[in-house]
């Protein structure tokens, strides 16, 4: 772990529960019995609502928080017992970023991205060249003498992306990185993250409250309430088959697969006894998601089908379908039936009448 | 106003500015770490000791609340203890940093607690020690609020210092009160306080512009 090959390393949460100690006495729990596998190399997203024990769930991983219960494994040490020097060598591997760039701001970029460096003890001749490195792979050679507060949020990132990077961790860290960031600048945060995977081979764990920031980089997801992991897996098995409601409350909105309120206003559960239309969601997984199906089933079985919304996105570099129709209820498993045989999947979302 | 006088003046400016000189540099000799530990270890901080910091915070108050005079009178033994003799310039010197300590302590600790706890927290995650994290981190990066505080520190002590006479310290305001005073030269008493005056915006504004050019956050008021 401590010589910088730069190889990938995995996390591993074993059984994992922490609890604080609130001030008036007692405990609260934040997480509890957490097990959970980062894959050397991946980007995996925890995601969870406010106070779900995301950070908590991360910090650990760099041993700010100690668990009370469990294991946190980093390559093949145990972060929740190293002390002292053996816990400071365990750091100079996890880089971290933070959602307010937690930058000095009496430090210019450089000197921002040299403190890493000069923490870990090494010479000044090599951390200048280092740095330059550095600037240079995070764009911000021009900005490189500049303090924080001639910078923009998105450049400011940049230099907590490179302090991060500086000691060549195994792991990077992010604590909602970019939800101090517009749109157009996250998209921009991502995409030199996922370069920084790609080139680097650094498994990145970040954790979000956003599934766009999770469909945009991550290979796997973990969604996490109440200091539970609910559902875990890769991004595009978690985004076309959702298991848990929180899951899918998280994905609404994401996919773009919300029922248009008129019909949402009139839609019941049971079928009407005769006549009314099926409301079904079809689901296009990998390599099926370009296909026509609908007009190949107007056309083998002459059932018409009306779309209601719908849209194709790329997860995790695989293509994906959703689209929400109605047709003849009294013909619906038929149409099921036929759309399942191609690969699709189906859900019945209820009937209108 | 004679020849005499005027080296007088000359010489209790020099006299004034020594004792505030060393005193300021002795007390923030001693007044910087204490300021950094009282900051550092309240409870739940990098060195969290609550008992010691209770204590010292104590001694720090009890300090502060003796009226400088009485401080002056009272540690007379101490005095002769350190300088030798209770008596002069040099002697009064030892007051004026007894002053000065917990004074400089307390604006430091001020300073240092105002610190962003996200780039602690940042440091810790790099794998930095506390000291690493004191001397890289939280010194600079108050840096600014101790310049302004040093500077208030300064401007209590020429204050301070105008009271030593008592022990037979000299400087500016011994020569007010002998003269201006005890001798009826009212003059010479509108001379000090000009000096005293000149010296304390002087102090004042220098003490300004360094802290403005060390301080490289956003101006207030422009974003974070
Ligand atoms: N130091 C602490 N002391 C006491 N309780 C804490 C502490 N840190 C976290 N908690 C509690 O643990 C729970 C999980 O907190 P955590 O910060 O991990 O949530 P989160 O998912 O990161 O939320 P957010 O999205 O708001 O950052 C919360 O109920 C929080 O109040
Ligand atoms: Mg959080």
């Amino acid at each position: 772990m401590t010589s910088h090959d730069g190889q990938a390393a995995s996390i591993i949460f074993d059984t994992v529960g922490k609890s604080f100690a609130k001030p008036g006495g007692g405990t609260v729990s934040a997480i509890s019995d957490v097990s959970l596998t980062v894959e050397a190399g991946t980007i995996t997203g925890i995601i969870g609502r406010s106070g779900a024990g995301k950070s908590t769930m991360l910090r650990m991983v760099n041993g700010l928080e100690r668990p009370t219960s469990g294991k946190v494994l980093v390559g093949d040490q145990d972060v929740g017992t190293a002390r002292g020097a053996k816990l400071r060598a365990i750091r100079r591997d996890v880089g971290m970023i933070f959602q307010h760039f937690n930058l000095l701001s009496s430090g210019t970029v450089s000197e921002n991205i040299a403190l890493p460096l000069e923490i870990a003890g090494i010479g000044s001749a090599e951390i200048k060249t280092r740095v330059a490195d550095l600037v240079d792979r995070v764009g911000l050679t021009a900005q490189a003498d500049r303090y924080p507060s001639e910078l923009s949020g998105g450049q400011k990132q940049r230099v907590g992306i490179a302090r991060a990077l500086a000691t060549e961790p195994k792991i990077l860290l992010s604590d909602e990185a970019t939800s101090a960031l517009d749109p157009e600048t996250t998209q921009t945060v991502l995409s030199l993250l996922k370069d920084i995977n790609r080139d680097l081979g650094l498994t990145i764990l970040l954790i979000t409250h956003e599934m766009a920031v999770v469909r945009d980089i991550a290979s796997h997801v973990a969604v996490i309430e109440g200091g539970q992991i609910v559902e875990a897996g890769t991004t595009y098995d978690v985004f076309t088959a959702p298991q848990h409601p929180t899951t899918r409350s998280f994905l609404s909105g994401v996919t773009g697969v919300t029922l248009p309120a008129f019909i949402r206003d009139k839609i019941i559960a049971e079928r009407p006894a005769s006549g009314g239309e099926e409301v079904v969601r079809v689901t296009f997984s990998g390599k099926h998601a370009t296909d026509p199906m609908l007009a190949l089933l107007t056309r083998d079985l002459g059932i018409e089908v009306n779309i209601l919304a719908g849209a194709v996105e790329e997860i995790g570099t695989q293509p994906f379908g959703n689209l929400l129709v109605s047709l003849d209820a009294a013909k619906g498993d038929e149409a099921r039936t036929y759309l399942e045989r191609h690969g699709l999947l189906t859900e019945v979302l209820g009937y209108v009448g | 106003m004679s020849a005499n006088l005027i080296n007088l003046l000359i010489e209790a400016t020099g006299q004034t500015l020594y004792m505030v000189a060393i005193s300021t540099l002795l007390g923030t000799l001693f007044g910087l770490p204490l300021g950094v530990f009282l900051a550092i270890s309240q409870r739940g901080e990098l060195l969290s000791s609550p008992w010691v910091n209770k204590v010292l915070g104590l001694v720090v108050n009890a300090t502060r609340s003796v009226p400088f005079i009485i401080l002056v009178v009272a540690i007379i033994p101490f005095t002769r203890a350190i300088a030798g003799t209770s008596i002069g310039t040099t002697a009064a010197i030892v007051p004026l940093t007894i002053a000065a300590v917990p004074f400089i302590a307390r604006l430091v600790e001020n300073a240092i607690r105002e610190v962003d706890g996200g780039l602690i927290e940042a440091a810790r995650a790099m794998g930095a020690t506390p000291f690493q994290i004191i001397r890289k981190v939280l010194i600079p990066e108050a840096l600014p609020a101790i310049t302004l505080g040093l500077t208030l520190a300064v401007v209590s002590l020429i204050g301070y210092s105008a009271m030593v006479g008592a022990v037979g310290g000299e400087g500016l305001g011994d020569l007010g009160i002998r003269y201006g005073y005890q001798r009826f030269m009212p003059d010479v008493m509108a001379v000090v306080v000009v000096i005293l005056i000149v010296l304390v915006q002087l102090v004042q504004s220098i003490g300004e512009w360094i802290a403005a050019r060390v301080d490289k956050r956003a101006p207030k008021g422009r974003g974070q």
